[in-house]
């Protein structure tokens, strides 16, 4: 490798040692927000109760410098990489792994990563295809966008998957969403992200509900269509009467995010995948010199 | 909705003064426990390297950081989702009488008889709330099974712990199953009219 590429594969791995450990101390604004919100909505004793504690919880890590989850989770980044970014893919994901590492043992981290049979550790927060990266490649352009999601189990473990049939339609789509939501209950974590993948292909909706999860909380979807959608079940949702941690409340959901891919004439996939109110994400940008400029909010 | 301070280990009796709903801090020496931990013991018929009777039993994995001295210091102690553990509840209370089991995102029906049975309570603590739940935990005691590490079991020293809420009493009572029940009707309603 040249030298500007070490150093590149360098800034990289600088980049996800500190976004990794950042995401999980200082959720980003919009969720503040959020989570303010809903403790303003809320009416229930036991949901007013829960809400407190956890504006309560992100002060004391703000406060303490310290986790504001004790789940580590499992590293989760997605990349969007410029045609003229000059160093590879290959290389990006070696220093996104050796970021992890890093940021697990400086801090230390809970190391979560295990062999998926055998359930022996695999080494800290690292392994065979962990961390997990999403890939986006953007023509006419040097730069590079690296977001950090580490994704809690405990909402990870509610993630849904219906091949609904075209002639469920639209209705088909929310029943599937709601009826996961409810037999979720508390154990996701409520009041959090409900992300949505719709169309494509069954692995794909999966991973569309994910990248759902990753958006900046109450963004909509620039389809006015899927948009609809995304206001409807929010309203929804939050006429179950879960609550925050599933103890009854009318704040079930902060949001329901959509994303959407076109799809074959016979299949209408519909994928649900949880994000706790615990949303960690950290993004950086990273330039064709080196430099990079972190960002909460991205 | 009572509120309760109680100190563990504690007994029987204390524990059927609880009724679902009611909120409880907690004060004295509890146990971090896991999926592996709870395997151990009743899937590969390991005992418990500690007496278990009275206790109160956390859902945690925690952060931590090991001493010079092989002791460890707490960075970052929060929950994990009980439901996974479910099916332990009934051995834990008939072998080895224990009082309390805490959480978050609650217990299926199937801990409810048991948990009548047997004196014990299902206490429902927020999930996610690991910054301010490590402020509440004063020292990690023991440290049994490291090889487990973290699902290893834990002792603690606790002050100020919660706030928790009775999630399933000793008197057939879930929180769960009503609000469960509740979300379900409304979801029929909802469906009826999409």
């Amino acid at each position: 490798m040249s030298t500007v590429e070490l150093d590149l594969q360098q800034a990289v791995e600088d980049a996800a040692a500190h976004l990794y450990v950042w995401a999980l101390k200082d959720i980003p604004q919009d969720l503040r927000d959020a989570l303010a919100d809903a403790s303003g909505k809320e009416t229930s004793v036991p949901g007013q109760r829960v809400l407190q504690t956890i504006l309560k919880n992100v002060q004391v890590a703000e406060r303490e410098n310290n986790l504001v989850c004790q789940d580590t989770g499992i590293a989760v980044y997605y990349c969007r990489v410029g045609e003229h970014f000059p160093l590879h893919p290959a290389r990006i994901y070696q220093a996104l792994y050796d970021g992890t590492v890093r940021a697990t043992l400086d801090h230390p981290l809970r190391s979560n990563t295990v062999h998926t049979l055998t359930r022996e550790n695999t080494g800290p927060n690292v392994g065979y295809r962990v961390p997990i990266v999403h890939w986006d490649f953007v023509a006419d352009w040097d730069g590079l966008d690296v977001k950090c999601v580490p994704k809690g189990s405990g909402s990870e473990n509610m993630s849904f998957l219906k091949m609904c049939v075209p002639a469920d339609g639209v209705k088909g789509i929310k029943q599937f969403v709601l009826e996961s939501i409810v037999g979720a209950g508390g154990k996701p974590c409520p009041p959090g992200i409900v992300g949505v993948g719709i169309g494509g292909s069954a692995d794909y909706a999966m991973h569309l509900a994910k990248e759902a999860i990753a958006r900046p909380v109450g963004t909509r979807n620039p389809d006015p269509e899927v948009a609809k959608l995304e206001e409807e079940l929010f309203e929804l949702l939050n006429e179950t009467g879960i609550g925050p941690m599933g103890l009854g409340g009318d704040v079930t959901v902060l949001q329901c995010h959509i994303e959407h891919a076109d799809t074959h004439m016979t299949l209408n996939p519909v994928a649900v995948n949880y994000q706790c109110w615990a949303a960690r994400r950290a993004s950086a940008h990273i330039a064709a010199d080196g430099s990079t400029e972190f960002d909460r909010e991205a | 909705m009572a509120e309760h301070r109680l100190t563990f280990p504690t007994t029987e009796k204390e524990i059927r003064k609880l009724r679902a709903g009611d909120l409880v801090t907690v004060d004295g020496h509890i146990f971090g426990i896991r999926d592996r931990t709870q395997i151990r013991i009743f899937d590969q018929g390991v005992e418990p390297p500690v007496e278990l009777n009275g206790a109160f039993l956390l859902h945690t994995a925690p952060n931590v950081r090991k001493r010079d001295d092989g002791g460890y210091d707490p960075l970052c102690i929060g929950t994990t989702t009980s439901a996974r553990m479910v099916r332990f509840t009934e051995p834990l209370g008939r072998d080895h009488g224990v009082r309390a089991i805490c959480g978050k995102g609650g217990l299926p029906d199937d801990a409810i008889e048991p948990m009548r049975e047997h004196g014990m309570v299902y206490f429902a603590i927020v999930g996610g709330a690991a910054a301010l739940e490590t402020t509440q935990i004063e020292a990690i005691e023991e440290v049994y099974w490291e090889e487990l590490m973290p699902e290893c079991l834990w002792k603690f020293r606790v002050k100020d712990f919660g706030p928790l809420w009775v999630g399933i009493d000793s008197h057939g009572n879930s929180m769960f199953h009503d609000v469960n029940e509740a979300a379900n009707k409304r979801l029929e309603k909802i469906l009826a009219e999409l």
